[in-house]
């Protein structure tokens, strides 16, 4: 955190300085380290077995917030008698399809579920369009009877079903695959529980590199579970935060740049699953559902008459038919083998640099030179926008620049100072940020980019009566200019809504209306601009205000700061303790209250019970804190949705050098994989490849390097690209303190300059030796200062609920000296490959 | 000249002739709380336009700097500490050098506390810093610590600037003027801690300023203003020392001291003074600064004596026998 | 090293080696102006000894050549400067805290002096009334020049000494006599060089003298500064200050055997001037190689510490 996240970091200088203690676990140590109380090195794509440890250490010493989980997580639920667990089943779970890789869910769901549950080749879909967990209430309805043990005996009881799932993750377990010592990974649940419960609460903060593995979603889920045991969610000083690699990554979710996403969480129409706008609708609401998605229609309709006004009616769906249609995976990295192979066309690329800043570098630049044209906006000449004639490739033979195909467009990009607009931090909230300067020469905003773009499309195709023109003919593009620029402001106020007869601003989602009376550019964000006033723009300094700051900025939804925070308050709505007070019932008043927005209906009393046959909202009861699940409770157990499975369980990278100690089950049945020749992976527990490397990055630069290697004064800071090893490591490779290395997989060879270091150390893993080693990924061949990009060591795998790359572990070998150019580069690595093949 | 003036404590100010000077200002750097993310050294060049210095890889751990230059007003140091433990019965590392790391897991290598000292494997310098067995710890270390100049109550460069470039400030800094310097180089060896220098191809003496264009504004300095863990705190002098008392008490057992917060120290307090955790060499501070200046009246009394044999020795040449 | 209350310790602790004190900057320049200088100083002390005694040829030699030391004095000091147009700096203000802004004074006046005195040299070659007038000038000049000498000779000492660079602060006391001796064997080494035997006594007994006076603080200097002397013993200072001190010796024996001799006379001279080059080229790197190990800020500082801690126990 210390590394990435400078800024965010005085916060945990500021509570260590008033006692807290700081606990790190991480492959290597960091700055973070440096002013953490205890350093936990522990093995890189290990995670799960980690935090599963902390599970069992909370089950078997009962160390869980018994009220708390009974009443507001569903450990008491039952779940089916046909579930079986990957102890039963070494490593898989019940209902596994060995040809599709994919489960048939219905095993998973709770005792009584309607019968047909998530089959394997909805779960294909899901996995193709990484649409598992798109809204919390996905998969069949949950009924209102489900049974449950309140006393959390019943061998059936998620409760229970837990307590055996990670029965096997002991210390000692810990230590044999974590290579965690069991003194410090007690010491970690130590704290971690005692810091939790009535009086305290624990706060869990990950960067996104966690959701970089073959098993990411369950990474954080294995986390969540943590946090619910230990009633941790919906309170102050608890939760789960992702610190983005960006600003404003939260909001590229919200409103997305994602292929499978619309604004709001709302899924992209999939051709076969939502024919109809019916169809489609009622996949996000679940007819007979309890919860706040009950009121997706909606949304979705408003969203639709913002697109495109008064073209958009009840006749036509609201336009639904111009929305286009998922057909399968239009990820980021099937489009660039798709690229490759000639499928697509045109690409572009905002703020992004792919050459270096994505998995698998070689095939990113392969398919960007395959393309007929491409567009880059950006600050500088990246290396995405020169692969073509100054890229890796140019040397060894395989891009030949006089023919490659690909006509690039590079469109310079305004600064975010340059530019208004809204970051959306990780506490969802928005931070309004004002343009200081005018961006130079004809760097333009995105904003400006796109306006004028669909504006001279629009003019290009004015007339045309093709089908397919008309979603573009019919959008609502009517912003006013100044200059020739829109206002940022006035998206704000559409992303907010209005009311389609007056354009009145509406103050919250809750008065959006299913009958095209109201449009909202994304429902989440509706209330950003109540009464007029620019919400996110609020710059009250903490010191004139209470502590949780509301005057501040806007967090969606309805500018709760801190979400699901029912649940900081007892089942009877009384606070858990004055110490953690935050939200509660007054029955005087006979409402909600507290320092934040409640999450919940501001006059539902906690003893309501809904009535028989209730759905949506209605159903809701008193003590559901959780208001989006189907249930109202935190899930401890997916019972669907989750494509690998309803618990995390720990599986080996897909690049590992150990056998999965746990189970027979190497690696993530379900992973999203590409097996293809120009995507080849290291065969596990290969001689040939026999070091685990991650990367990360370095404090002075910024991700790819577009913004950070352009720049002399952070250049300077670090001017070379290196890896870091042990000393041991070094003695075993005969690795010199800045010499040069090469460091090879089966994709790539890259070299750097060594940095051999104590802050790395080998673990002993299951009974021997791995050594770990680490890389920045900042450098590319542009710039004041470059180098080989670590990330053309990474092949494509993916997390199969989000199609996220396991980008942060894999095997590698490294030696001493620098690398070959030219052709004889590919020899080296292909020769690499054939022996680890060979020696299979 | 005052009774102080070349010595001693003093408020380096009113004896430079301020009538009513504001409140001496200065820094205190707390390392404890240094990350070494180094957006100091940035927000120093980016406000007073001070070139870069160059892109060099140092191995000096994560110092891509290389302490204080004419280029670099704010340096951060990073010194990696390994755990300290005796050596175990086996020699795990030879072991695994040669192959056979079985040793070294036995050894417990990657427990929480490793076999023996790690070899030293090329880290340029004597030792690594703080490898030493006069202090021994278990814990492993990365000490972090942002340098800057003193602004001693007695500096040596304002002491010995021929030109009158270098003066004291009404907040009781030392600052260059760049217009006057005629890059003699005096100030650079006559600074105890090596801070100021001469920019090579512009040929004048630089060093930080304390954001003199700043603190007059009553702006805090740009470091102080960018360090986001407040391991750089900008304030009035009397008061900083009283809060580095308190924090130096708190971190007693981590082995926490002030650097430069005496005024009965060798230059008569620093203006800018930190709290270390090691000794300062380790950081690439002197253990116990003296402003040359102190001696200088020695000094010209024995100059003054050999100027004196001097012309006795010629007196006597000519005068001693005519032949 | 009897008196150090422990056992210097053999090992220091550093930050990656790195210099802690500021090498000077300073290029050969002012090691050459340290010699200028000095002879400027010696050869006007020469020339006023000489004229007073009556030696027209000490006089004449003195005069010039302190001319010629001075204008070369002036070139190394602005050349060395990293803004040379802007040398007269130097003379916004007087401060006495500045070695180097006294010498500035120093050797302006010096030049003043000394300027006039070799002026009058050339009062022969000039129209009459003009010549008439500069002799009294040049004598006065002469004699000016030479009692503001032993201040140029030694305050470069004190330059020196002035800084936080080890082995030269720590040689302070030394220090002047070094430089004193080297300026006065310099200014002998010229008289020997120009003046016919006849003349010359005073300028071998100046040798003399000026030898012992540089040879006494030189070994003070290497030996009796603990560690800070070993930088005066080692490498190229070490070599450059032995080669000074055998000719020294050289010089000095031939001053003293050949005075009969002319050639003798004029190589001891010449022995005499490269000795005093060489002495104070060894005297400047040393105190530069002292400033590069952090070895020499960091051990005498420590012992410092420990002997103020002892004293604080004790007391
Ligand atoms: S630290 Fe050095 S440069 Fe700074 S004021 Fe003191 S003597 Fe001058
Ligand atoms: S002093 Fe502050 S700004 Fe500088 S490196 Fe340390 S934490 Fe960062």
């Amino acid at each position: 955190m210390a590394e990435a996240h400078p800024v965010g970091f005085q916060y945990v200088v500021e509570a260590k300085n008033r006692g807290a203690k700081i606990i790190h676990v991480d492959p290597r140590f960091t700055r973070t380290s440096a002013l953490a109380d205890e350093f936990v090195a522990v093995r890189a794509g290990a995670d799960i077995a980690f935090l599963g440890g902390v599970i069992n250490y909370i089950l078997s010493n009962e160390k869980d917030f018994r009220e708390y989980v009974v009443a507001y997580t569903n450990a008491s639920m039952l779940v089916s008698e046909e579930f079986q667990d990957t102890e039963d089943l070494d490593g898989l779970f019940s209902g596994y399809d060995t040809e599709l890789n994919v489960y048939d869910q219905t095993s998973w769901q709770y005792a009584g579920q309607r019968a047909e549950g998530q089959e394997e080749d909805e779960a294909h879909a899901d996995r193709e369009t990484a649409s598992g967990l798109e809204q919390e209430s996905h998969g069949p309805p949950i009924p209102a009877d489900v049974p449950r043990d309140l006393t959390l005996r019943d061998p059936r009881c998620v409760y229970q079903i837990l307590k055996r799932h990670y029965a096997r993750y002991t210390p000692e377990v810990v230590e044999q695959v974590c290579g965690v010592p069991q003194d410090a990974f007690l010491s970690v649940c130590e704290a971690w529980t005692s810091n939790s419960g009535r009086e305290r609460t624990t706060a869990l903060v990950y960067s996104v590199g966690w959701t970089q593995h073959s098993v990411g979603v369950q990474y954080i889920r294995t986390g969540a579970i943590i946090q619910l045991l230990l009633g941790n969610m919906g309170r102050p000083g608890g939760g789960v935060m992702a610190l983005r690699g960006h600003a404003s990554i939260q909001g590229s979710t919200d409103i997305p740049t994602l292929f499978n996403l619309l604004p709001g969480y709302l899924p992209m129409p999939h051709h076969q699953q939502h024919e109809t706008f019916r169809d489609w609708v009622d996949a996000i609401r679940n007819p007979e559902q309890k919860g706040f998605w009950a009121n997706a229609e909606a949304y979705a309709v408003s969203l639709l008459k913002a697109y495109w006004g008064d073209a958009a009616t009840e006749d036509n769906d609201w336009g639904y038919g111009w929305l286009p249609r998922l057909t399968g995976d239009h990820g980021t990295y099937q489009q660039v083998l798709d690229m490759i192979d000639g499928k697509i066309k045109g690409y572009f690329l905002l703020g992004q640099n792919p050459a270096v800043g994505s998995a698998h570098g070689k095939a990113q630049r392969l398919g960007m030179a395959n393309l007929d044209w491409l567009v880059v906006r950006d600050l500088f000449m990246i290396e995405s926008a020169t692969f073509w004639k100054d890229g890796p490739e140019v040397a060894t033979g395989e891009i030949i620049p006089a023919e490659c195909r690909t006509e690039v467009f590079f469109m310079p990009a305004a600064s975010h100072a340059e530019k208004e607009g809204t970051f959306t931090q990780t506490q969802r909230m928005l931070q309004w940020r004002e343009k200081a300067v005018d961006p130079p020469g004809d760097c333009r905003s995105e904003l400006w980019f796109f306006y004028h773009l669909g504006r001279r499309l629009r003019e290009r195709l004015a007339g045309s009566t093709l089908d397919r023109d008309q979603g573009l003919l019919n959008l609502t593009w009517d912003y006013p200019l100044h200059g020739d620029e829109p206002s940022g402001e006035d998206v704000l106020r559409e992303i907010n809504g209005y009311t389609t007869a007056d354009r009145e601003l509406v103050p919250g989602f809750a008065s959006l209306k299913a009958d095209g009376s109201t449009a909202c550019g994304c429902w989440i964000y509706s209330g950003v601009f109540k009464d007029g006033v620019n919400q996110a723009a609020r710059r009250k300094p903490g010191r004139e205000q209470d502590w949780v700051a509301r005057e501040w900025g806007w967090a969606w939804p309805a500018d709760r700061r801190t979400l699901y925070n029912r649940a900081s308050a007892d089942p009877e709505g009384r606070p858990w303790s004055e110490r953690k007070k935050y939200v509660w019932w007054d029955p005087d008043k006979g409402e909600w209250t507290g320092y934040d927005v409640p999450d919940f209906e501001k006059n539902k009393p906690p003893s309501y019970r809904p009535p028989e046959g209730a759905t949506g909202v209605a159903a809701i009861s008193g003590d559901d804190a959780f208001i989006m699940q189907g249930d109202g409770k935190g899930w401890l157990y997916a019972p669907s949705g989750l494509i690998d499975g309803p618990l995390p369980t720990h599986y080996e990278p897909v690049e590992s050098a150990v056998a999965n100690p746990l189970y027979g089950q190497q690696a993530n049945p379900t992973r999203k994989r590409y097996d293809r020749a120009d995507n080849p992976m290291n065969p596990s527990q290969s001689a040939v490849y026999p070091y685990v490397f991650s990367t990360s990055r370095l404090t002075e630069h910024h991700t790819a390097g577009g913004m950070s290697r352009q720049l002399a004064y952070l250049s300077e800071l670090q001017p070379e690209m290196f890896v870091e090893v042990s000393p041991q490591l070094a003695a075993e490779r005969g690795l010199e303190h800045l010499g040069w290395a090469t460091i090879v997989t089966a994709r790539a060879a890259i070299e750097a300059r060594v940095m051999v270091t104590d802050r790395l150390r080998p673990l002993r893993i299951d009974g021997r030796v791995v050594h770990q080693l680490w890389l920045p990924y900042h450098w590319g061949n542009e710039g004041l200062v470059t180098g080989d990009s670590a990330n053309d060591l990474i092949g494509i795998t993916l997390d199969p609920n989000v199609l996220i790359q396991e980008s942060k572990v894999g095997t590698c070998d490294i030696r001493p000296g620098r690398r070959p150019t030219g052709p004889a580069l590919i020899a080296f690595v292909n020769d690499y490959r054939k022996r680890a093949d060979g020696s299979q | 000249m005052g009774a102080n003036s070349l010595y001693g404590p003093l408020d380096p100010a009113p004896d430079a002739g301020y009538v009513d000077a504001p409140p001496r200002m200065g820094f205190f750097t707390d390392t404890s709380v240094c990350i070494g993310c180094k957006a100091c050294e940035v927000a120093c060049k980016e406000w007073n336009g001070v070139p870069d210095d160059g892109f060099n890889l140092l191995g000096h751990s994560y110092d891509n700097t290389g302490g204080l230059s004419a280029n670099s007003w704010r340096a951060v140091a990073f010194i990696e500490q390994p755990a300290v433990v005796p050596a175990g019965p086996v020699d795990a590392l030879a072991e695994a050098a040669a192959g056979r790391s079985d040793a070294l897991a036995e050894a417990g290598c990657g427990g929480a506390g490793t076999t023996r000292e790690p070899e030293f494997l090329g880290m340029p310098g004597t030792d690594l810093p703080g490898r030493t067995p006069d202090a021994p710890r278990t814990d492993f270390r990365w000490l972090m610590m942002s340098n800057v100049c003193k602004h001693c109550t007695h500096a040596g460069c304002l002491d010995v600037c021929p030109t009158g470039a270098l003066f004291r400030t009404e907040f009781g800094t030392v600052v260059v003027q760049e217009d006057v310097c005629n890059g003699c180089g005096y100030c650079i060896p006559a600074c105890p801690y090596g801070v100021i220098d001469q920019r090579k191809d512009d040929g004048r003496a630089w060093k930080c300023t304390l954001c003199y264009d700043r603190i007059g504004d009553g702006l805090t300095p740009a470091c102080a203003q960018a360090c986001p863990t407040q391991s750089i705190q900008y304030g009035e002098l009397d008061e900083l020392r009283a809060r580095a008392a308190e924090r130096v008490e708190k971190l007693k057992d981590q082995g926490a001291r002030l650097y430069g917060h005496d005024p009965d120290d060798g230059v008569g307090g620093d203006g800018a003074f930190f709290l270390l955790l090691d000794e300062p060499e380790v950081y690439g501070l002197p253990p116990d600064p003296i402003v040359a200046t102190r001696d200088l009246p020695a000094m010209w009394k024995r100059a003054g004596l050999a100027g004196l044999a001097m012309a006795a020795a010629v007196a006597v040449s000519f005068l001693g026998g005519r032949r | 090293m009897k008196d150090r209350p422990m056992v210097p310790r053999a090992d220091f602790r550093s930050y990656y080696g790195r210099p802690i004190v500021r090498p000077a900057v300073w290029h050969h320049d002012i090691a050459a102006y340290l010699f200028t200088g000095g002879l400027a100083a010696g050869s006007a002390m020469l020339a006023a000894g000489g004229d007073a005694t009556g030696r027209p040829a000490l006089r004449r030699a003195g005069r010039v050549t302190a001319l010629g030391a001075l204008v070369a004095s002036t070139y190394f000091l602005v050349n060395d400067l990293g803004r040379p147009e802007r040398f007269h700096h130097m003379l916004r203000v007087a401060k006495p805290t500045s070695p180097m802004s006294m010498g500035t004074w120093i050797l302006s006046g010096f030049g003043a002096f000394a300027g006039a005195a070799a002026v009058a040299e050339a009062a022969p070659l000039l129209p009459r009334p003009l010549g008439r007038l500069l002799g009294p000038v040049g004598t006065a000049g002469q004699y000016a020049a030479a009692v503001t000498a032993p201040a140029l000779a030694t305050y470069t000492a004190v330059l020196l000494a002035d800084t936080a660079t080890p082995s030269w602060h720590a040689a302070y006391p030394e220090l002047p006599f070094v430089f004193a001796g080297s300026a006065l064997a310099s200014g002998a080494g010229v008289g020997l060089i120009a003046a016919p035997p006849r003349e010359s006594a005073p300028a071998r007994r100046m040798a003399v003298l000026g030898a012992a006076m540089e040879l006494y603080g030189a070994h003070r200097v290497e030996t009796s500064k603990g560690i800070l002397s070993e930088p005066y013993t080692q490498g190229r200072p070490g070599k450059l200050l032995r080669a000074g001190r055998t000719l020294t010796a050289l010089g000095t024996a031939g001053a003293l055997l050949g005075r009969r001799s002319r050639v003798v006379s004029a190589l001891s001279g010449a022995a005499l001037l490269a000795a005093s080059l060489a002495t104070r080229f060894g005297i400047f790197e040393g105190g530069i190689a002292s400033a590069e190990d952090p070895k020499y800020t960091v051990v005498p500082q420590r012992e410092r510490l420990a002997q103020r801690q002892q004293q604080h126990k004790q007391g």
